[in-house]
């Protein structure tokens, strides 16, 4: 069964197309060829007019697992106001900056988006997260395992135990919770904050074992290139929030020595020290290292107006940071000596200061950084905003005069201290493509997705433009999924489950007779236990797994 | 488990015991002829539940011996009548609330927990001021002080073996080093002892007392001094002492379990451990822990906020989720008639049963069920994690655990049952 979209423009970076007429044919969920003529096509999409992009893929945003969860349960009043019923499609739920997981999937969906990437999946926990995200229905998902504070990983670097050992770790870990990549937070800092540490710079050492983020980070960042995990380290830096942590960020770039590596929601970690208030905008530094070194990638975190809920990996960060808690109740965890969590509720407001300056930092980083296949659109949901408000971020990175009215309304001083103002650049639906598209595909190693060429898989949305690029991407025409119609004027028509994108790297099988060891002295889950099989996803009947091939 | 022949003998390894909060998974158990036999690990009340007979029943409308399937097509006549289920109990493992989530939601139900009172204690204290929180695992290899506040984790017969009282400790925290205090009402101590015969501190007082006493050592944590001799019946120099051990600990832990504070507002009882905890997080490291989670509890809390948003107690009468944690108890919406009918769910235990209601009621009850009435309809259940695969959360809300099948059951799983409830209405 052939389907046609025909008359559309379409917007392919993976192909180098930008903006041009072509027709695009579906056939068992897979884009195909253009078939011989006399091959029946059973439905026609007349698109005239319409933009045609891959359907939309966000690399970083916290949709499951426990911190989102103990976020749920803390903040009532976070659902009160956005309550969703149920129709004869969806179920009933709630947003808002902690949406239920089916409400999460049908919204992102509804914004033409087909695949989202949990970042901070602990492996003590990777059982909670796979089932919340198989109870997000209609995108497909993934999720990168934390690793770098667990106590059996700084007990081999602390021992000095070689790469190999660790990347074989790194291996079976990837396995056992059922990952696409690897996250670090904090290196080490989640640990060193059990031994009561309350700040870990890059070279400082974690009391206990001796080791320091930077050795940490050079460990880790080998082991995934050893493994061939397409996905460079997911890396969420020391300091996160500290003003005059843009040295760490730098320093952070030059540590792993030229190897790939991918900085997360950077925009926390771009602060100077300039200035009457002690807080300044590092983006400029920030953006040129970047520049400069092609094995770095970020996607920025962008801060947006308004209440939302920080909920992190980053115990010691978060600890730190309740003091700023609105409104005044936060969660901090110590988790299974693997890793930690903390849950801080905060509005950011345009008139104070700080949170004015994170805003227009953001947007810096995203103007100045010059190449869009290594600098990706989030927010680091819910962290700076709420998934939601993406078509108004990527209306402010593609209207000029509408970000400059939006920097006349945000706190004088933070307005005049950034350089936002002075920068002409507007992204185009080109860039657009490539930062929501087809460079988070080629990121993850996903490579049948973000593109439209012959033999992608069919997730896709057709956009109407619009001057207002917030509505044109608030509410795409059609979305398929899987070559299914699943969203038209942007309700659901038609759920669907999505599928787990997972990997399997190989590892040399003798490190689980450590791992046993470790888990019979010290752990209180079995070896065995601890492992998710293919049937705990696959089983509640929410999708499948994908095991996307490694390097 | 492969059991092809009746006869067969086969041992299970790493089993996850289902029958309280901590989910101990280290059981091993035989199975001969189906007739269960834990070989290593088993408590008391593990051995009770896998070896205990599982008596002949089948499927009943009014006590009338019925199919499965009669039954069924019966729960959705009372179903389609229904303005507004109450589908309470809540004892399955995760599937199961995943079912009874979606059957809520499309009926319009009201879900509560048959441990909803304890669980609803924490989730105030989360909501109100919020807390620093640890797993069992750290609690193993850190904590040097723990102090268990109204329990004495009888309810959890292996928490000291699993918790504390280990062999090692990933930084060598011998147990003589490990200090233990119980502050509550007849608290049975005998676990706390260490296996060198060091003695617990224990500070008797009423179940009531115990936050006046945590209020009075955050006061003098802080620094203040109290002139008065006792506070509940413990002298002053006591908790200056012990004031002083939590401020000298390196991890300490304050250990309680919602359900056994059974006082009104025992909320505020838990919030002064929890702000304690944090008053001392600004010196040294301190977490809460909190033991609960039988039948399932913190399975269907956690699935519950996921799927709805809010932890239970949630309503879906008006087509959306609709949270109150106090209006929407088993106990108020039968009383206030807020709900016409009820499905009560029960597959780990026959010893916390249906409440007997005026309104249409549907039990899926474990086969030993007695109930002293007759429901409308009654099917026997297995059991998560003996007779069927599944998962489970522990305690700490964190650690989800695989179940195991170790027996085949003739009976349904609740998630079965309740799917094609789902399908046929």
């Amino acid at each position: 069964m052939y389907i046609k979209l025909t008359n559309g423009i379409v917007y392919d970076p993976v192909h180098g197309i930008n903006g041009e007429h072509r027709d695009i044919y579906i056939r068992d969920g897979y884009i195909t060829r253009k078939p011989s003529s006399h091959v029946k096509i059973s439905k026609t999409y007349d698109l005239k007019g319409k933009i045609i992009m891959a359907g939309a893929i966000d690399i970083h945003t916290h949709i499951g697992g426990g911190k989102v969860n103990i976020a749920r349960m803390m903040l009532p009043e976070d659902h009160q106001a956005d309550l969703v019923s149920k129709t004869n499609l969806t179920r009933s739920g709630c947003g808002n900056a902690v949406p239920s997981t089916l409400t999460a999937g049908y919204r992102y969906a509804e914004m033409g988006y087909t695949a989202c990437f949990e970042p901070a999946m602990l492996p003590a926990n990777a059982r909670q997260a796979h089932m919340e995200m198989a109870d997000t229905p209609m995108v497909d998902k993934g999720a990168y395992a934390m690793l770098g504070s667990d106590d059996f990983f700084l007990r081999m670097l602390a021992s000095k135990k070689d790469q190999a050992a660790i990347s074989d770790y790194v291996g079976w870990t990837i396995n056992a919770s059922q990952a696409l990549g690897i996250k670090v937070v904090n290196p080490g800092g989640i640990n060193a904050f059990k031994f009561n540490q309350r700040q870990l710079e890059l070279d400082e050492v974690n009391q206990y074992y001796g080791v320091s983020p930077r050795d940490i980070l050079k460990s880790l960042a080998r082991a995934v290139t050893e493994l061939g995990i397409p996905h460079p380290l997911h890396v969420h830096g020391c300091n996160l929030g500290v003003p005059g942590n843009l040295n760490t960020t730098l320093e952070t770039i030059r540590a792993v020595e030229g190897m790939r590596m991918h900085l997360t929601h950077i925009q926390f970690h771009s602060y100077g020290t300039e200035g009457d208030k002690k807080f300044s905008s590092g983006a400029a530094e920030i953006a040129e290292a970047v520049n400069k070194n092609p094995n770095i990638s970020i996607d920025v975190g962008q801060v947006l107006f308004g209440q939302t809920v920080t909920a992190s990996g980053d115990s010691m960060r978060q600890y730190a940071g309740h003091w700023h808690a609105h409104p005044k109740k936060w969660v901090i965890m110590d988790i299974e000596c693997d890793a930690g969590c903390g849950v801080v509720p905060f509005k950011y407001r345009d008139k104070n200061f700080v949170n004015a300056l994170q805003w227009a930092i953001g947007l810096e980083l995203f103007l100045l950084v010059n190449d869009p296949w290594r600098i990706f659109l989030t927010t680091d949901h819910p962290n700076g905003a709420p998934f939601t408000s993406y078509p108004h971020l990527i209306r402010l990175l593609m209207d000029r005069s509408f970000r400059n009215d939006m920097l006349s309304n945000i706190n004088k001083e933070a307005a005049t201290a950034s350089t936002l103002s002075s920068i002409d650049r507007e992204y185009s639906l080109y860039d657009i493509a490539i930062m929501t598209r087809a460079a988070p595909a080629k990121s993850l190693g996903l490579k049948n997705r973000g593109h439209l060429g012959s033999g992608a898989i069919a997730d896709i949305t057709v956009y109407s433009d619009n001057k207002n690029k917030e509505k044109m991407f608030s509410k795409p025409d059609y979305v398929f999924k899987d070559g299914e119609l699943i969203v038209r004027n942007g309700k659901i028509v038609k759920v669907v489950n999505g599928a787990t994108h997972t990997l399997r790297p190989e590892f040399d099988k003798g490190i689980e007779k450590s791992l046993k060891r470790y888990f019979e002295k010290y752990q209180t889950v079995s070896l065995g236990n601890f492992k998710i099989d293919d049937d705990e996803i696959v089983e509640h009947g929410n999708g499948k797994i994908i095991v996307q091939p490694c390097m | 488990m492969d059991i092809t022949s009746k006869t067969a003998t086969a041992i299970t390894r790493d089993v996850t015991c289902p029958f309280c909060g901590i989910l101990c998974d280290d059981l091993v158990i035989q199975n001969q002829d189906e007739k269960l036999k834990i070989l290593e690990n088993g408590c008391p009340k593990a051995i009770a539940s896998f070896e205990k007979e599982v008596p002949e029943n089948s499927p009943k409308i009014k006590g009338k011996k019925v199919t499965l399937d009669e039954a069924i097509d019966a729960i959705c006549r009372i179903l389609k009548k229904s303005h507004t289920p109450l589908i309470a109990g809540l004892g399955t493992d995760a599937g199961g609330i995943r079912q009874v989530m979606h059957l809520a939601d499309k009926t319009g139900a009201v879900v509560d927990h048959m441990h909803g009172n304890g669980l609803i204690r924490n989730t105030l204290v989360l909501q109100d001021l919020g807390w620093i929180m640890t797993t069992m695992s750290e609690i193993r290899n850190r904590a040097d002080l723990i102090i268990f506040a109204g329990t004495d984790t009888t309810n959890y017969p292996r928490f000291f073996e699993r918790a504390i009282w280990n062999k090692q400790s990933m930084f060598n925290l011998k147990n003589d080093k490990r200090q233990i205090v119980y502050i509550g009402d007849k608290l049975n101590t005998k676990a706390g002892i260490n296996p060198n015969g060091k003695r617990p501190t224990v500070l008797n007082c009423k179940t009531e007392q115990i936050g006046e006493i945590i209020s009075s050592l955050h006061a003098l944590v802080t620094g203040a001094t109290i002139d008065v001799k006792e506070i509940a019946g413990i002298k002053i120099k006591t908790l200056e002492t012990l004031a002083e051990q939590m401020k000298s600990a390196k991890y300490g832990v304050i250990v309680w379990s919602p359900g056994e504070l059974d006082i009104p507002h025992a909320e505020l009882t838990i919030q002064n451990f929890c702000e304690i905890v944090k008053y001392l997080t600004r010196i040294t490291r301190f977490a809460g822990f909190s033991l609960a989670g039988n039948d399932g509890a913190t399975t269907a809390n956690s699935v519950c906020a996921w799927q709805s948003g809010y932890p239970l107690r949630v309503n879906f009468n008006k087509g959306y989720p609709d949270y109150d944690a106090h209006r929407y108890s088993t106990r108020n919406v039968l009383k206030n008639k807020e709900v016409d009918s009820l499905i009560w769910i029960s597959s780990f235990t026959s010893d916390i049963n249906s409440p007997r209601a005026s309104i249409p009621t549907i039990v899926l009850g474990t086969p030993d069920t007695k109930l002293n009435f007759k429901p409308d309809v009654f099917i026997p259940v297995s059991t998560p994690g003996v007779d069927h695969t599944g998962q489970l959360f522990r305690t700490d809300s964190v650690v989800a655990l695989p179940l195991k099948q170790v027996r085949q059951s003739p009976y349904s799983s609740v998630d079965s049952i309740l799917k094609q409830v789902i399908e046929r209405m």
